[in-house]
């Protein structure tokens, strides 16, 4: 009897021990974990200025910002973009015949996962998708065209809080988990991970930079990057990210950076769209 | 005297016997080649290679087409060993990747 009351004592007692976000699956609580370790590092900073990425951390930056966003330097993105958006294909459709509202102001509801295919599509890949359901050839997820078209959808969703959803199904938690692991892995022959960076030293600096914090890291964008001279897309940071650690990146698009970028965001639920950006 | 002669010729000729044979073939860099290039290959199944492995595999290339066969092989073996690194960073993150997780 002694015996069986201690084994009932042990087996409730491990099942009464609080589970960890990381092991349970558990968007939600992953969401509240991630939110406290940022504003808890960074009490000064305000909920919604974390979208503004290295200027949220930095006084002298955010002076450098302000003047540079007197003529924003993705301002020409933006209208090239409406333009396209705009620009009937030869079948007379437009990219707003395959987007809620017209496409406009949707920006925050991306990446979404599609039951059908049981993949995440990120906004890149839905314009593709519209593109080849309306007969024309993909654009280059890594190019101007592709970004123009998002810095454009982006710009139209300004402030509009990022609402990422993750249904009640297997495979959408299975794509959050597997963009949870990619962000959390080491790579590269630096052997540095996204958080390496964007958790451990967000707000410190690696020579001139100042490391943005993950959170609201996808708020912003596309960019438009001094480094770079141009605009670049989520596919073209992510794959300079790689190149930086020395990792060969993956294939734009791939099911790896969709699966992370699905995860940022859920990560930013709440907090305001602010791309296009510009950074240094 | 000539005895000193006729040993300073043999340590030399051996020399350079063991020279000759230390020198890497085409053969020699195609196996080692071969070798970093499926070691490369189990990195990019795990989609984790290097950019360090590619420029040594490019390296060693660029090395055999000029016809210097042992820098070929040092460059190749080079690939190989981190190739060889970035699988065993793959399998361990495997593992060690939540202990990272914010919590």
């Amino acid at each position: 009897m002694l015996r069986k009351l201690f084994i009932a004592g042990v087996v409730v007692a491990a099942a009464a021990q609080p589970l960890l976000a990381a092991d349970a699956g558990d968007p939600q609580a992953d969401f509240k974990a991630f939110r406290k370790y940022f504003t808890e590092r960074f009490p000064k900073v305000p909920l919604n200025d974390f979208v503004n990425g290295p200027y949220s951390m930095d006084e002298g930056l955010r002076k450098q910002w302000k003047a540079i966003d007197a003529f924003p330097p993705y301002e020409f993105a933006v209208e090239q973009g409406k333009q396209m958006f705009a620009t009937p294909f030869k079948n007379g459709k437009t990219y707003g015949d395959c987007f809620p509202n017209k496409g406009i102001g949707i920006r925050q509801n991306y990446p979404t996962f599609d039951a059908k295919s049981g993949q995440v599509i990120t906004l890149d890949v839905a314009l593709n998708q519209c593109r080849e359901a309306n007969g024309e050839k993909p654009l280059d997820y890594s190019k101007d065209d592709m970004a123009a078209l998002t810095a454009y959808m982006a710009f139209t969703s300004r402030g509009k809080p990022f609402d990422i959803k993750i249904p009640n199904d297997p495979r959408a938690l299975a794509a959050y988990e597997n963009g949870k692991r990619y962000f959390y892995t080491r790579r590269g022959q630096l052997n540095f991970s996204c958080a390496s960076c964007h958790v451990q030293s967000a707000g410190d600096h690696i020579r001139t930079e100042v490391l943005a914090p993950a959170l609201g890291i996808m708020n912003a964008m596309p960019i438009y990057r001094s480094a770079w001279g141009g605009m670049g897309t989520t596919s073209r940071r992510l794959r300079t990210c790689n190149s930086q650690v020395r990792g060969v990146p993956l294939d734009a698009e791939d099911e790896n950076y969709r699966d992370v970028e699905y995860f940022l965001s859920y990560m930013a639920n709440g907090l305001p769209i602010s791309g296009p950006g510009a950074r240094p | 005297m000539r005895t000193q002669l006729i040993g300073i010729a043999v340590a030399l000729s051996a020399a350079g016997f063991a020279g000759a044979a230390l020198a890497a073939s085409e053969a020699d860099y195609k196996a080692a080649l071969a070798k970093a290039e499926a070691a490369d290959q189990q990195a990019h199944t795990l989609k984790n290679q290097w950019t360090t492995t590619e420029d040594e595999l490019k390296e060693a290339k660029a090395q055999a087409a000029a016809g210097k066969y042992d820098e070929a092989v040092k460059a190749a073996q080079h690939a190989e060993a981190l190739a060889n690194a970035s699988i065993a960073q793959a399998k361990e993150q495997e593992k060690l990747w939540p202990d990272a997780v914010v919590r």
